[in-house]
């Protein structure tokens, strides 16, 4: 997790594009100024941290589906539940599946786990539009890629 | 038509919170109804969930940015309801 750079997501450990599915992993961080504020001598990991690592999940699920044509952006949250508190050092597993891919939004739903139990759930919807330039896409390819992207997936999806 | 729109007009009245009355066949759903894009989503979900189908959203915006259409065509609510059915109808043939 990439808290600095708001990256994250740590892993790409399954995508299954028939299935419309998508795992991830992301360690919370030992150390993070974030915790220096939140909370002092009692550190959390913010609330909007999850919802955004769940966000980038099914991100991650839209972009495949897209084969990269398009960037999808957080548009609406709804039924977000924060189950329990997840401490540093805390390994995440992520996933997120396709409820309805729309034209120009998709609706999806994610989870976040904590040693097999739910800590957080949410339906996310996303608006999705072309990226604005190449480099954008350029940068995506890139995290992809250092996300363990699994490319044959889109490529035989 | 006339259960298309009871249906449309089901949809915005529960997702916008607009009082049911208040939505007629000649709304625009923007200018009159005060729809802005966000919640349109919502409705598109639902309208695609309800009748099967995939709005064309995303061609429907590029026509109207590239002048080739209105708003009007797309968002009056006895226009869309047309549109509605035409996809039903092709999906179906």
């Amino acid at each position: 997790m990439r808290i600095e750079y708001f990256q994250l997501i740590d892993r790409i450990t399954a995508l299954n594009l028939a299935d419309h599915t998508i795992k991830t992993e992301a360690l919370v961080p030992t150390t993070s100024t974030i915790f220096e504020g939140h909370f002092p001598g009692y550190p959390l990991m913010p609330g909007v941290l999850l919802i955004e690592s769940m966000a980038q999940t099914a991100g991650w699920l839209i972009v495949a589906e897209r084969r990269f044509e398009s960037m999808p952006f957080l548009a609406s949250l709804k039924e977000v539940k924060l189950r329990t508190f997840v401490t540093p050092g805390s390994q995440l597993s992520l996933s997120a599946n396709l409820v309805h891919d729309g034209s120009g939004f998709a609706v999806t739903k994610a989870e976040g786990r904590f040693e097999d139990k739910i800590i957080c759930d949410a339906t996310i919807t996303f608006r999705i539009m072309p990226f604005p330039n190449a480099q954008f896409r350029t940068s995506m390819q890139q995290v992809a890629e250092r996300l363990a992207f699994p490319m044959e997936a889109i490529g035989n999806g | 038509m006339s259960s298309t729109f009871e249906t449309v007009a089901n949809i915005i009245a529960e997702t916008c919170d607009i009082p049911r009355d208040t939505i007629k066949p000649e709304s625009h759903a923007i200018d009159d109804l005060g729809i802005d894009s966000l919640d349109f989503l919502d409705i598109a979900f639902a309208i695609d969930k309800a009748f099967g189908i995939k709005l064309p959203l995303e061609q429907w915006t590029q026509e109207v940015n590239d002048g080739k259409a209105t708003t009007e065509q797309y968002f009056v609510l006895n226009n869309l309801c047309a549109r509605i059915d035409g996809l039903v109808a092709a999906k179906g043939a």
